[in-house]
């Protein structure tokens, strides 16, 4: 499935394993963006928007490179966004129970291949920023996808992708 | 140390890490191509061809794999004309600045307690270089990125616990789920002290993957009976290879770190004319 930027409920139909792609403009966000977004409001329309988890390499107007950071860090930090409208939180490595509780009836967690931070620029543009002076990785930059290709790690019916495999890594070593 | 000589070790350096964050050593790129051929499982194989997308686009474009272009490790052999003085350290150095404005690389290093970012991935310790006698002037530029390099660990196991070896590796993969990017590489420092296995373990990641003693294939697939698969999602690769350095040490000591790598094992050498 081809989703674009602002979501609506086609996210409630997304199962996780799904893959799909994703257009349109998104938002990175990392642990201080999260933190000053808390304390300073959403800088950005947050109804049906994806926020990314990424510290990009940013070379005056351009997305050198923007792959995913690790989601997990931001667990307890993401609630807000939810409550707001966000629709989707991209990331690597995925979300815990509480997110995923969440994200249940609302939206959807998207696993983007970490590493692939080429891969991702060339499919970016660079629209905007906020809070430049968080620093490169830290601000919030506004990016304009084309067609991203995406895992659905985690849908808005509780089923954690991530999860399931780490419960069975474990039976494997623990039988 | 000569100046043209120290001009000289500042540009090898620069080549050698910006060659090491936009392309994958031949036996890296061909491990996770054998990863995409065995695999069955459609997400799994998506990622691995993300992955050789991503590799194939950072390759022609010159540009970075993967955003976080690590923390500057780095191997300097040393023929016998040239001593070891203070100007080889900072003529690294100067290389490792030039290669952050040049490529550029994101800045990562900051100072362990303030957290304030020196801008230019040098500071207090770093790069890390790690100097050795040899034949020829050479730099090899190891970038390690933080989100495997968080999962290692070391644990100092008991002379009679030879047997727990596996079971320290497995678990320490185990633990790290999809948080290091796998298919991952691991480097297994078994010996020595508290600090040389976790240097033999970093070494161990520049060694070729593409072949495995019977230790070493058995401890990877061990591994990758976990079925983590790349980035966590499940499947046949959890790990591209494991890799195994050894010391002697103290009778009553079992150090056993694993140093764990992301699928981007990036490490380039450059050569140095000495004269």
């Amino acid at each position: 499935m081809d989703l674009i930027v602002p979501l609506g409920d086609e996210v409630l139909d997304l199962v996780a394993g799904d893959r799909v792609t994703l257009s349109g403009v998104v938002y990175t966000a990392r642990d201080e963006a999260h933190l000053r977004m808390m304390q300073d409001g959403i800088p950005f329309d947050p109804v049906g928007a994806a926020v990314y988890h990424c510290g990009p390499v940013i070379a005056g107007d351009r997305v050198v490179a923007a792959g995913p950071t690790t989601s997990a860090r931001m667990n307890r930090l993401s609630g807000f966004l939810l409550d707001a409208g966000v629709r989707a939180l991209i990331g690597k490595g995925g979300m815990d129970a509480t997110v995923t509780e969440q994200l249940r009836g609302r939206g959807v967690y998207l696993a983007f291949t970490g590493g692939c931070a080429a891969l991702a620029a060339a499919r970016m543009t660079l629209e905007g920023v906020f809070f430049p002076e968080l620093g490169m990785a830290e601000a919030v930059w506004a990016i304009r996808l084309d067609r991203l290709p995406l895992v659905v790690g985690i849908d808005a019916h509780g089923r954690n992708l991530f999860a399931g495999v780490q419960a069975r890594a474990e039976a494997a070593v623990r039988p | 140390m000569d100046p043209s000589l120290s001009l000289r070790i500042a540009d090898a350096t620069a080549r050698a890490y910006a060659r090491a964050v936009t392309t994958l050593p031949p036996d890296v790129e061909a491990a996770l191509g054998r990863a995409l051929a065995a695999e069955t499982d459609p997400v799994a194989r998506g990622e691995l061809a993300n992955i050789l997308a991503n590799i194939e686009i950072a390759r022609t474009g010159g540009v970075p794999l993967c955003q976080d272009t690590g923390v500057p490790v780095v191997y300097v052999t040393l023929p016998p004309s040239v001593p070891l003085e203070q100007g080889l350290y900072d003529a690294v150095a100067e290389g490792v600045r030039r290669a952050t404005s040049a490529v550029p690389l994101r800045p990562n290093v900051v100072d362990p307690l303030t957290r304030h970012n020196s801008g230019d991935n040098t500071g207090e310790g770093m790069p890390a270089v790690h100097v050795r006698p040899g034949d020829r002037l050479s730099v090899t530029v190891l970038p390690k990125g933080a989100g495997a390099e968080n999962m290692s660990r070391i644990e100092m196991l008991l002379p009679s616990e030879v047997a727990r070896i596996p079971e320290v590796v497995v678990g320490c993969v185990l633990e790290a789920g999809a948080r290091p990017c796998p298919p991952v590489v691991l480097g297994v420092g078994i010996g020595g002290t508290f600090d040389l296995a976790a240097a033999l373990a970093k070494e161990a990641l520049l060694e070729p993957i593409d072949e495995m003693d019977p230790f070493e294939t058995s401890l990877c697939e061990a591994v990758n009976r976990l079925g983590l698969g790349p980035m966590g999602l499940g499947g046949l690769t959890t790990a591209l290879a494991v890799k195994v350095r050894r010391a002697a040490c103290h009778t009553a000591s079992l150090p056993v770190a694993v140093n764990v790598q992301c699928w981007a094992n990036r490490h380039a050498t450059e050569f140095v004319e000495v004269v």
